[in-house]
Protein backbone atom coordinates (compact mmCIF):
# COMPACT_ATOMS: atom_id res chain seq x y z
CA UNK A 1 0.00 0.00 0.00
CA UNK A 2 2.75 1.91 -0.66
CA UNK A 3 1.22 4.31 -3.33
CA UNK A 4 -2.32 4.60 -0.90
CA UNK A 5 -1.96 8.69 -1.30
CA UNK A 6 -2.56 7.78 -5.39
CA UNK A 7 -5.48 6.16 -4.73
CA UNK A 8 -6.96 8.34 -2.71
CA UNK A 9 -6.71 11.22 -4.93
CA UNK A 10 -8.10 9.43 -8.12
CA UNK A 11 -10.95 7.87 -5.84
CA UNK A 12 -11.61 11.75 -4.71
CA UNK A 13 -11.04 13.09 -8.23
CA UNK A 14 -13.77 10.28 -9.41
CA UNK A 15 -15.79 10.66 -6.69
CA UNK A 16 -16.24 14.18 -7.33
CA UNK A 17 -17.17 13.80 -11.29
CA UNK A 18 -19.94 10.93 -10.07
CA UNK A 19 -21.43 13.18 -7.69
CA UNK A 20 -21.60 16.40 -9.70
CA UNK A 21 -23.46 13.54 -11.90
CA UNK A 22 -25.45 12.74 -9.39
CA UNK A 23 -26.68 15.96 -7.83
CA UNK A 24 -27.46 17.06 -11.84
CA UNK A 25 -29.48 13.90 -11.72
CA UNK A 26 -31.51 14.57 -8.27
CA UNK A 27 -31.96 18.11 -9.28
CA UNK A 28 -33.45 17.42 -12.78
CA UNK A 29 -35.63 14.99 -10.92
CA UNK A 30 -36.69 17.12 -8.31
CA UNK A 31 -37.77 19.29 -10.41
CA UNK A 32 -39.60 16.98 -12.73
CA UNK A 33 -41.54 15.58 -9.22
CA UNK A 34 -42.04 19.47 -8.64
CA UNK A 35 -43.82 19.79 -12.34
CA UNK A 36 -46.08 17.20 -11.71
CA UNK A 37 -47.19 18.56 -8.18
CA UNK A 38 -47.72 21.65 -10.29
CA UNK A 39 -49.41 20.11 -13.20
CA UNK A 40 -52.22 18.43 -10.50
CA UNK A 41 -52.79 22.05 -9.45
CA UNK A 42 -52.82 23.80 -12.49
CA UNK A 43 -56.37 23.88 -14.61
CA UNK A 44 -57.73 26.26 -17.31
CA UNK A 45 -60.71 27.75 -16.94
CA UNK A 46 -62.91 27.16 -20.18
CA UNK A 47 -66.51 29.15 -20.28
CA UNK A 48 -68.37 28.01 -23.44
CA UNK A 49 -72.02 28.45 -24.60
CA UNK A 50 -72.87 24.92 -25.46
CA UNK A 51 -71.88 21.90 -23.02
CA UNK A 52 -69.25 19.66 -23.93
CA UNK A 53 -67.71 16.50 -22.76
CA UNK A 54 -64.24 15.23 -21.79
CA UNK A 55 -63.91 13.62 -25.36
CA UNK A 56 -65.04 16.63 -26.92
CA UNK A 57 -62.40 19.10 -25.38
CA UNK A 58 -59.79 16.07 -25.40
CA UNK A 59 -59.81 16.06 -29.31
CA UNK A 60 -59.37 19.76 -28.87
CA UNK A 61 -55.62 19.82 -27.76
CA UNK A 62 -53.25 16.17 -27.05
CA UNK A 63 -52.42 18.30 -23.70
CA UNK A 64 -55.72 18.34 -22.37
CA UNK A 65 -55.73 14.98 -19.47
CA UNK A 66 -59.67 15.35 -18.28
CA UNK A 67 -61.86 17.99 -17.63
CA UNK A 68 -64.59 18.78 -15.07
CA UNK A 69 -67.89 20.96 -15.42
CA UNK A 70 -68.01 23.71 -12.45
CA UNK A 71 -71.28 23.95 -11.08
CA UNK A 72 -72.83 26.84 -11.22
CA UNK A 73 -75.57 25.84 -8.75
CA UNK A 74 -73.75 27.25 -4.95
CA UNK A 75 -73.91 30.87 -6.89
CA UNK A 76 -77.02 30.56 -7.81
CA UNK A 77 -78.07 29.03 -4.33
CA UNK A 78 -76.41 32.41 -2.87
CA UNK A 79 -78.86 34.60 -4.69
CA UNK A 80 -81.36 33.53 -3.90
CA UNK A 81 -82.40 35.97 -1.13
CA UNK A 82 -81.73 38.89 -3.52
CA UNK A 83 -83.56 37.61 -6.93
CA UNK A 84 -86.90 36.87 -7.54
CA UNK A 85 -87.36 33.07 -8.68
CA UNK A 86 -88.40 34.22 -12.12
CA UNK A 87 -85.34 35.66 -12.88
CA UNK A 88 -83.48 33.34 -11.10
CA UNK A 89 -84.26 30.44 -13.40
CA UNK A 90 -83.77 32.75 -16.74
CA UNK A 91 -80.52 33.05 -15.49
CA UNK A 92 -80.24 30.02 -14.72
CA UNK A 93 -80.95 29.51 -18.63
CA UNK A 94 -78.56 32.27 -20.04
CA UNK A 95 -75.41 31.33 -18.16
CA UNK A 96 -72.87 29.83 -19.80
CA UNK A 97 -71.22 25.98 -18.86
CA UNK A 98 -68.11 26.56 -16.71
CA UNK A 99 -65.09 23.61 -16.93
CA UNK A 100 -62.30 23.22 -15.38
CA UNK A 101 -59.26 21.66 -17.75
CA UNK A 102 -57.18 19.70 -16.00
CA UNK A 103 -53.71 18.95 -18.50
CA UNK A 104 -51.41 16.18 -18.69
CA UNK A 105 -47.79 18.46 -17.77
CA UNK A 106 -47.00 21.53 -16.55
CA UNK A 107 -47.19 23.63 -19.45
CA UNK A 108 -44.56 26.50 -20.28
CA UNK A 109 -45.92 30.20 -20.55
CA UNK A 110 -46.20 29.76 -24.22
CA UNK A 111 -47.84 26.71 -24.24
CA UNK A 112 -50.73 28.35 -21.87
CA UNK A 113 -51.24 31.06 -24.84
CA UNK A 114 -50.97 28.16 -27.66
CA UNK A 115 -53.94 26.10 -25.86
CA UNK A 116 -55.41 29.20 -25.50
CA UNK A 117 -55.64 30.30 -28.89
CA UNK A 118 -56.67 26.65 -29.84
CA UNK A 119 -59.30 26.65 -28.38
CA UNK A 120 -60.80 29.78 -28.64
CA UNK A 121 -60.59 28.88 -32.08
CA UNK A 122 -64.22 27.08 -31.17
CA UNK A 123 -67.06 30.27 -31.77
CA UNK A 124 -69.28 28.21 -28.81
CA UNK A 125 -66.24 29.01 -26.58
CA UNK A 126 -65.96 32.40 -25.19
CA UNK A 127 -63.53 32.57 -22.70
CA UNK A 128 -60.19 30.89 -21.62
CA UNK A 129 -58.37 31.66 -18.65
CA UNK A 130 -54.86 30.28 -18.31
CA UNK A 131 -53.32 32.06 -15.51
CA UNK A 132 -50.39 32.65 -17.83
CA UNK A 133 -49.20 35.56 -15.61
CA UNK A 134 -49.29 34.29 -12.43
CA UNK A 135 -47.18 31.01 -13.70
CA UNK A 136 -45.01 29.81 -11.08
CA UNK A 137 -42.37 31.89 -9.39
CA UNK A 138 -40.46 28.80 -8.02
CA UNK A 139 -40.72 26.51 -10.78
CA UNK A 140 -38.84 29.42 -12.66
CA UNK A 141 -36.16 29.78 -9.85
CA UNK A 142 -35.79 25.87 -10.28
CA UNK A 143 -35.13 25.88 -13.65
CA UNK A 144 -32.66 28.59 -13.30
CA UNK A 145 -31.16 26.07 -10.58
CA UNK A 146 -31.05 23.56 -12.97
CA UNK A 147 -29.28 25.34 -15.73
CA UNK A 148 -26.45 26.50 -13.16
CA UNK A 149 -26.15 23.05 -11.84
CA UNK A 150 -25.58 21.43 -15.56
CA UNK A 151 -22.85 24.04 -16.43
CA UNK A 152 -21.31 23.16 -12.66
CA UNK A 153 -21.16 19.83 -13.13
CA UNK A 154 -19.58 19.80 -16.58
CA UNK A 155 -16.95 22.04 -15.53
CA UNK A 156 -16.19 20.00 -12.64
CA UNK A 157 -16.20 17.08 -14.60
CA UNK A 158 -13.95 19.07 -17.05
CA UNK A 159 -11.49 20.05 -14.83
CA UNK A 160 -11.65 16.62 -12.11
CA UNK A 161 -11.03 14.67 -16.20
CA UNK A 162 -7.35 16.79 -16.46
CA UNK A 163 -6.47 16.02 -12.78
CA UNK A 164 -7.14 12.30 -12.97
CA UNK A 165 -4.92 12.19 -16.63
CA UNK A 166 -2.43 14.22 -14.08
CA UNK A 167 -2.55 11.22 -11.44
CA UNK A 168 -2.38 8.67 -14.21
CA UNK A 169 0.87 10.22 -15.85
CA UNK A 170 2.13 9.83 -12.11
CA UNK A 171 1.52 6.49 -12.41
CA UNK A 172 3.06 6.20 -15.21
CA UNK A 173 6.25 7.22 -13.97
CA UNK A 174 6.28 5.31 -10.96
CA UNK A 175 5.73 2.02 -13.40
CA UNK A 176 7.85 2.93 -16.30
CA UNK A 177 10.77 0.95 -14.86
CA UNK A 178 8.69 -2.14 -14.50
CA UNK A 179 6.60 -1.30 -17.64
CA UNK A 180 9.54 -1.17 -19.48
CA UNK A 181 11.68 -4.24 -18.13
CA UNK A 182 8.45 -5.76 -18.95
CA UNK A 183 8.76 -5.15 -22.38
CA UNK A 184 12.27 -6.04 -22.73
CA UNK A 185 10.89 -9.83 -22.13
CA UNK A 186 8.32 -8.97 -25.10
CA UNK A 187 5.56 -8.48 -23.13
CA UNK A 188 3.12 -6.93 -25.21
CA UNK A 189 0.97 -3.18 -24.26
CA UNK A 190 -1.25 -4.37 -22.48
CA UNK A 191 -0.11 -7.00 -20.17
CA UNK A 192 2.35 -4.47 -19.08
CA UNK A 193 -0.22 -1.62 -18.35
CA UNK A 194 -2.47 -4.72 -16.76
CA UNK A 195 -1.57 -3.14 -13.43
CA UNK A 196 -2.79 0.65 -14.11
CA UNK A 197 -5.72 -0.94 -15.34
CA UNK A 198 -6.37 -2.86 -12.31
CA UNK A 199 -5.52 0.38 -10.53
CA UNK A 200 -7.97 2.38 -11.95
CA UNK A 201 -11.04 -0.49 -12.40
CA UNK A 202 -10.32 -0.55 -8.18
CA UNK A 203 -10.90 2.48 -8.11
CA UNK A 204 -13.51 3.60 -9.90
CA UNK A 205 -15.33 1.12 -7.78
CA UNK A 206 -14.63 2.09 -4.49
CA UNK A 207 -15.80 5.94 -5.84
CA UNK A 208 -18.70 4.18 -6.72
CA UNK A 209 -19.79 2.36 -3.03
CA UNK A 210 -18.31 5.88 -1.57
CA UNK A 211 -21.26 7.77 -3.58
CA UNK A 212 -23.52 5.25 -2.34
CA UNK A 213 -22.75 5.42 1.02
CA UNK A 214 -22.96 8.91 1.19
CA UNK A 215 -26.23 8.98 -0.31
CA UNK A 216 -27.42 6.37 1.27
CA UNK A 217 -26.82 8.51 4.52
CA UNK A 218 -28.55 11.24 3.41
CA UNK A 219 -31.07 9.40 2.88
CA UNK A 220 -31.39 7.57 6.17
CA UNK A 221 -30.80 11.10 8.16
CA UNK A 222 -33.51 12.61 5.82
CA UNK A 223 -31.50 15.79 4.92
CA UNK A 224 -33.53 17.27 2.25
CA UNK A 225 -35.64 14.83 1.80
CA UNK A 226 -37.70 16.47 4.90
CA UNK A 227 -37.53 19.93 3.28
CA UNK A 228 -38.44 19.14 -0.25
CA UNK A 229 -41.44 16.95 1.57
CA UNK A 230 -42.24 20.13 2.87
CA UNK A 231 -42.72 21.84 -0.50
CA UNK A 232 -44.78 18.98 -1.77
CA UNK A 233 -42.14 16.82 -3.37
CA UNK A 234 -41.56 13.22 -2.96
CA UNK A 235 -38.45 12.34 -4.78
CA UNK A 236 -35.99 9.61 -4.58
CA UNK A 237 -32.59 11.53 -4.44
CA UNK A 238 -30.69 8.40 -5.51
CA UNK A 239 -31.75 4.93 -6.79
CA UNK A 240 -29.37 2.47 -5.25
CA UNK A 241 -29.79 0.08 -9.00
CA UNK A 242 -29.84 2.53 -11.59
CA UNK A 243 -27.64 5.39 -10.24
CA UNK A 244 -25.65 3.59 -8.72
CA UNK A 245 -25.15 1.22 -12.56
CA UNK A 246 -24.81 4.41 -14.03
CA UNK A 247 -22.55 6.17 -11.53
CA UNK A 248 -20.28 2.84 -11.73
CA UNK A 249 -20.02 2.92 -15.59
CA UNK A 250 -19.37 6.61 -15.56
CA UNK A 251 -16.39 6.01 -13.43
CA UNK A 252 -15.21 2.81 -15.23
CA UNK A 253 -15.27 4.44 -18.82
CA UNK A 254 -13.29 7.56 -17.44
CA UNK A 255 -10.72 5.89 -15.58
CA UNK A 256 -10.85 3.38 -18.32
CA UNK A 257 -10.40 5.78 -20.74
CA UNK A 258 -7.91 7.91 -19.16
CA UNK A 259 -5.50 5.19 -18.73
CA UNK A 260 -6.01 3.89 -22.25
CA UNK A 261 -4.50 7.04 -23.19
CA UNK A 262 -1.28 6.93 -21.22
CA UNK A 263 -0.97 4.08 -22.09
CA UNK A 264 -1.09 4.30 -25.96
CA UNK A 265 1.69 7.76 -25.43
CA UNK A 266 4.09 5.21 -23.22
CA UNK A 267 8.03 6.74 -22.22
CA UNK A 268 10.67 5.55 -23.83
CA UNK A 269 12.09 2.41 -23.20
CA UNK A 270 15.76 1.82 -23.09
CA UNK B 1 24.67 -24.79 -40.97
CA UNK B 2 21.81 -22.18 -39.92
CA UNK B 3 22.56 -18.57 -38.06
CA UNK B 4 20.98 -16.89 -35.40
CA UNK B 5 22.58 -13.57 -36.20
CA UNK B 6 23.99 -12.08 -39.85
CA UNK B 7 25.02 -8.67 -39.60
CA UNK B 8 26.28 -6.60 -42.18
CA UNK B 9 28.18 -3.66 -42.63
CA UNK B 10 26.18 -3.35 -38.82
CA UNK B 11 26.87 0.38 -37.71
CA UNK B 12 25.60 1.45 -34.28
CA UNK B 13 25.82 4.73 -32.73
CA UNK B 14 24.00 6.50 -30.26
CA UNK B 15 24.34 10.09 -31.40
CA UNK B 16 24.78 11.40 -34.78
CA UNK B 17 28.34 11.94 -35.39
CA UNK B 18 29.42 8.73 -33.30
CA UNK B 19 30.02 5.51 -34.22
CA UNK B 20 30.53 2.63 -31.82
CA UNK B 21 30.50 -0.61 -33.87
CA UNK B 22 31.61 0.10 -37.50
CA UNK B 23 30.62 -1.45 -40.46
CA UNK B 24 30.89 -4.92 -38.66
CA UNK B 25 29.96 -8.50 -40.59
CA UNK B 26 29.72 -11.47 -38.57
CA UNK B 27 27.62 -13.82 -38.45
CA UNK B 28 26.21 -16.51 -35.12
CA UNK B 29 25.87 -20.30 -35.93
CA UNK B 30 22.55 -21.53 -34.79
CA UNK B 31 23.53 -23.51 -31.74
CA UNK B 32 26.77 -22.29 -31.09
CA UNK B 33 28.77 -20.40 -27.84
CA UNK B 34 29.89 -16.93 -28.51
CA UNK B 35 32.33 -14.98 -26.22
CA UNK B 36 32.34 -11.18 -26.49
CA UNK B 37 35.58 -8.94 -25.29
CA UNK B 38 36.78 -5.78 -25.44
CA UNK B 39 37.56 -2.92 -23.21
CA UNK B 40 35.22 -0.94 -21.11
CA UNK B 41 33.41 1.40 -23.11
CA UNK B 42 34.04 -0.42 -26.51
CA UNK B 43 30.47 -1.34 -27.35
CA UNK B 44 30.09 -4.85 -26.10
CA UNK B 45 26.74 -3.78 -24.51
CA UNK B 46 25.34 -1.61 -27.12
CA UNK B 47 26.20 -4.79 -29.30
CA UNK B 48 23.99 -6.82 -27.25
CA UNK B 49 20.83 -4.18 -27.51
CA UNK B 50 20.97 -4.57 -31.36
CA UNK B 51 20.60 -7.95 -31.15
CA UNK B 52 17.14 -7.53 -28.78
CA UNK B 53 16.11 -4.18 -30.59
CA UNK B 54 16.94 -1.95 -28.38
CA UNK B 55 18.45 -0.16 -30.22
CA UNK B 56 18.31 0.43 -34.85
CA UNK B 57 21.01 -0.47 -36.66
CA UNK B 58 22.99 3.03 -37.94
CA UNK B 59 23.22 1.50 -41.05
CA UNK B 60 24.38 -2.10 -42.91
CA UNK B 61 21.88 -5.24 -42.02
CA UNK B 62 21.18 -7.09 -39.40
CA UNK B 63 19.22 -9.98 -38.64
CA UNK B 64 18.18 -12.31 -35.47
CA UNK B 65 16.59 -15.06 -35.86
CA UNK B 66 15.58 -14.78 -39.14
CA UNK B 67 14.17 -11.41 -38.21
CA UNK B 68 15.06 -8.42 -39.45
CA UNK B 69 16.11 -5.80 -37.23
CA UNK B 70 16.25 -2.75 -39.16
CA UNK B 71 12.78 -0.74 -38.57
CA UNK B 72 10.99 -4.12 -36.89
CA UNK B 73 7.54 -3.49 -35.74
CA UNK B 74 6.56 -3.44 -32.31
CA UNK B 75 4.45 -6.91 -32.51
CA UNK B 76 7.43 -8.81 -34.33
CA UNK B 77 9.74 -7.77 -31.90
CA UNK B 78 8.00 -8.13 -28.58
CA UNK B 79 7.52 -12.04 -30.16
CA UNK B 80 11.23 -12.34 -30.63
CA UNK B 81 11.93 -10.75 -27.39
CA UNK B 82 9.79 -13.62 -26.07
CA UNK B 83 12.20 -16.53 -27.24
CA UNK B 84 15.32 -14.05 -26.24
CA UNK B 85 16.99 -14.68 -22.81
CA UNK B 86 18.58 -11.37 -21.32
CA UNK B 87 21.37 -11.47 -18.44
CA UNK B 88 21.64 -7.45 -18.62
CA UNK B 89 25.01 -6.12 -17.02
CA UNK B 90 22.99 -3.73 -14.30
CA UNK B 91 20.04 -6.88 -14.22
CA UNK B 92 17.34 -5.03 -14.56
CA UNK B 93 15.23 -7.00 -12.02
CA UNK B 94 11.76 -5.37 -10.68
CA UNK B 95 11.81 -4.14 -7.31
CA UNK B 96 8.33 -4.18 -6.47
CA UNK B 97 8.60 -8.25 -7.10
CA UNK B 98 9.54 -11.42 -5.22
CA UNK B 99 12.59 -13.12 -6.33
CA UNK B 100 10.18 -15.92 -7.19
CA UNK B 101 8.26 -13.59 -9.25
CA UNK B 102 10.84 -12.32 -11.09
CA UNK B 103 11.92 -15.47 -12.45
CA UNK B 104 8.36 -16.20 -14.09
CA UNK B 105 8.25 -12.73 -15.64
CA UNK B 106 9.05 -14.80 -19.24
CA UNK B 107 6.82 -17.43 -18.54
CA UNK B 108 4.06 -15.06 -17.22
CA UNK B 109 4.26 -13.15 -20.44
CA UNK B 110 4.75 -16.07 -22.59
CA UNK B 111 1.30 -17.15 -20.85
CA UNK B 112 2.13 -20.46 -19.35
CA UNK B 113 -0.32 -21.24 -16.21
CA UNK B 114 0.91 -20.78 -12.87
CA UNK B 115 1.53 -24.71 -11.97
CA UNK B 116 4.09 -25.25 -14.55
CA UNK B 117 5.73 -21.69 -14.05
CA UNK B 118 5.78 -22.69 -10.40
CA UNK B 119 7.83 -25.66 -10.99
CA UNK B 120 10.29 -24.22 -13.39
CA UNK B 121 10.98 -21.43 -11.35
CA UNK B 122 11.67 -24.03 -8.43
CA UNK B 123 14.34 -25.60 -10.35
CA UNK B 124 15.65 -22.84 -11.48
CA UNK B 125 15.92 -21.23 -8.06
CA UNK B 126 17.43 -24.34 -7.23
CA UNK B 127 20.26 -24.06 -9.55
CA UNK B 128 21.33 -20.70 -8.66
CA UNK B 129 21.37 -21.89 -4.96
CA UNK B 130 19.00 -18.86 -3.95
CA UNK B 131 15.94 -21.33 -3.25
CA UNK B 132 15.49 -19.86 0.31
CA UNK B 133 15.53 -17.02 -0.84
CA UNK B 134 11.90 -17.08 -3.37
CA UNK B 135 10.00 -14.51 -1.35
CA UNK B 136 12.53 -11.62 -0.98
CA UNK B 137 13.00 -8.24 -3.02
CA UNK B 138 15.50 -7.61 -5.40
CA UNK B 139 16.83 -4.88 -3.15
CA UNK B 140 17.08 -7.66 -0.11
CA UNK B 141 19.34 -9.32 -2.25
CA UNK B 142 23.50 -9.30 -2.14
CA UNK B 143 25.13 -7.90 -5.91
CA UNK B 144 26.38 -11.48 -7.09
CA UNK B 145 22.51 -13.11 -5.66
CA UNK B 146 20.71 -10.76 -7.89
CA UNK B 147 23.08 -11.50 -10.87
CA UNK B 148 22.01 -15.26 -10.29
CA UNK B 149 18.26 -14.14 -10.08
CA UNK B 150 18.81 -12.43 -13.39
CA UNK B 151 19.92 -15.73 -14.64
CA UNK B 152 17.64 -17.95 -13.72
CA UNK B 153 15.22 -15.09 -15.40
CA UNK B 154 17.19 -15.61 -18.42
CA UNK B 155 16.85 -19.10 -18.53
CA UNK B 156 12.89 -19.97 -17.43
CA UNK B 157 11.27 -19.37 -20.67
CA UNK B 158 13.95 -21.51 -22.43
CA UNK B 159 14.71 -18.98 -25.43
CA UNK B 160 16.31 -19.88 -28.49
CA UNK B 161 19.03 -17.45 -27.78
CA UNK B 162 20.61 -16.08 -24.61
CA UNK B 163 22.29 -13.10 -24.11
CA UNK B 164 24.17 -12.62 -21.45
CA UNK B 165 25.94 -8.99 -20.62
CA UNK B 166 29.41 -9.95 -17.80
CA UNK B 167 26.85 -12.64 -16.25
CA UNK B 168 29.87 -13.39 -13.64
CA UNK B 169 30.74 -9.67 -12.75
CA UNK B 170 30.38 -9.94 -9.36
CA UNK B 171 30.59 -13.20 -8.53
CA UNK B 172 33.12 -15.50 -6.42
CA UNK B 173 34.84 -18.54 -8.49
CA UNK B 174 32.32 -21.27 -7.03
CA UNK B 175 29.21 -19.31 -8.19
CA UNK B 176 30.64 -18.42 -11.85
CA UNK B 177 31.19 -21.98 -12.51
CA UNK B 178 27.97 -22.29 -11.71
CA UNK B 179 26.92 -19.53 -14.14
CA UNK B 180 29.17 -21.24 -16.53
CA UNK B 181 27.74 -24.73 -16.66
CA UNK B 182 24.24 -23.73 -16.73
CA UNK B 183 25.16 -21.43 -19.88
CA UNK B 184 26.96 -25.01 -21.51
CA UNK B 185 24.15 -26.92 -20.40
CA UNK B 186 21.25 -24.85 -22.06
CA UNK B 187 24.19 -25.09 -24.83
CA UNK B 188 24.79 -28.38 -24.99
CA UNK B 189 21.03 -30.14 -23.61
CA UNK B 190 18.61 -27.50 -25.48
CA UNK B 191 20.88 -26.68 -28.02
CA UNK B 192 20.57 -22.95 -27.47
CA UNK B 193 22.89 -20.42 -28.70
CA UNK B 194 24.74 -18.46 -26.23
CA UNK B 195 26.24 -15.03 -26.98
CA UNK B 196 28.33 -13.98 -23.39
CA UNK B 197 30.18 -10.49 -23.24
CA UNK B 198 32.84 -11.29 -20.70
CA UNK B 199 36.15 -10.56 -19.52
CA UNK B 200 37.93 -13.54 -18.49
CA UNK B 201 37.05 -16.66 -20.38
CA UNK B 202 36.54 -19.13 -18.50
CA UNK B 203 38.83 -21.63 -18.50
CA UNK B 204 36.76 -24.99 -17.55
CA UNK B 205 34.68 -24.81 -20.51
CA UNK B 206 34.64 -28.54 -22.56
CA UNK B 207 32.81 -27.00 -25.45
CA UNK B 208 33.92 -25.27 -28.54
CA UNK B 209 33.12 -21.28 -28.43
CA UNK B 210 34.36 -18.85 -30.77
CA UNK B 211 35.79 -15.40 -29.04
CA UNK B 212 34.75 -11.72 -30.62
CA UNK B 213 37.11 -9.00 -29.83
CA UNK B 214 35.42 -5.55 -30.67
CA UNK B 215 38.17 -2.82 -30.91
CA UNK B 216 38.02 0.63 -31.89
CA UNK B 217 35.00 -0.04 -33.53
CA UNK B 218 35.88 -3.35 -35.13
CA UNK B 219 34.64 -6.66 -34.37
CA UNK B 220 37.84 -8.88 -34.98
CA UNK B 221 37.25 -12.94 -34.72
CA UNK B 222 40.14 -14.45 -32.23
CA UNK B 223 41.37 -17.88 -33.63
N1 LIG C 1 22.25 5.15 -23.72
C1 LIG C 1 23.38 5.68 -24.21
N2 LIG C 1 23.37 6.90 -24.78
C2 LIG C 1 24.48 7.45 -25.28
N3 LIG C 1 25.66 6.86 -25.26
C3 LIG C 1 25.78 5.63 -24.72
C4 LIG C 1 24.61 4.99 -24.16
N4 LIG C 1 25.01 3.79 -23.67
C5 LIG C 1 26.33 3.69 -23.92
N5 LIG C 1 26.80 4.78 -24.55
C6 LIG C 1 28.17 5.01 -24.98
O1 LIG C 1 28.52 4.00 -25.93
C7 LIG C 1 29.81 3.52 -25.69
C8 LIG C 1 29.79 2.01 -25.54
O2 LIG C 1 29.09 1.68 -24.40
P1 LIG C 1 28.79 0.19 -23.97
O3 LIG C 1 27.89 0.22 -22.82
O4 LIG C 1 28.35 -0.58 -25.15
O5 LIG C 1 30.25 -0.27 -23.52
P2 LIG C 1 30.69 -1.69 -22.97
O6 LIG C 1 31.65 -2.26 -23.93
O7 LIG C 1 29.51 -2.52 -22.63
O8 LIG C 1 31.47 -1.24 -21.67
P3 LIG C 1 31.55 -1.99 -20.24
O9 LIG C 1 32.52 -3.08 -20.35
O10 LIG C 1 32.03 -0.91 -19.32
O11 LIG C 1 30.19 -2.45 -19.91
C9 LIG C 1 30.34 4.23 -24.47
O12 LIG C 1 31.23 5.22 -24.90
C10 LIG C 1 29.12 4.87 -23.85
O13 LIG C 1 29.47 6.13 -23.34
MG1 LIG D 1 28.66 -3.13 -20.95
Amino acid sequence: MKSLKNHISLIIALFTVLASVQIYVAVDRTIAAYETRLKDDYSVIVVANKAFTTEELKSMSSMIERSEPISTTQVLDRLKGEMSQKNLDLLRLTLPKFYRIYLNRYPSPKEINNLQRLLQRNPTIERVEGFAQTHDTIYKLMLLFKNVVQVFSLAIAAVTSLLILKEMRLWQFQHAERMSIMALFGAPVWLRSAVLFRLAIVDAIIATFILCLAFFLIDYYGFLITQLKAIGISVQLFNFVDDALRSLGIALGISVALTFMIVIFPNEED
Amino acid sequence: MDKVIIAQNLSLSYKEFETIISKASFSIDTGSFVFITGASGSGKSTLLKSFYGAIEPKQGQLSVGGVNMNRISTSKLNFLRRHIGIVFQDYKLIKEWTIEKNVMLPLIISGYTSDVSGSQVQKLLGHVKLIHQAGKYPLELSGGEQQRVAMARALAHNPILILADEPTGNLDEYSSSVIWSLLEGANTQLKTTVVVVTHHIPEQLNIPYKHYHIDAGNINEIA
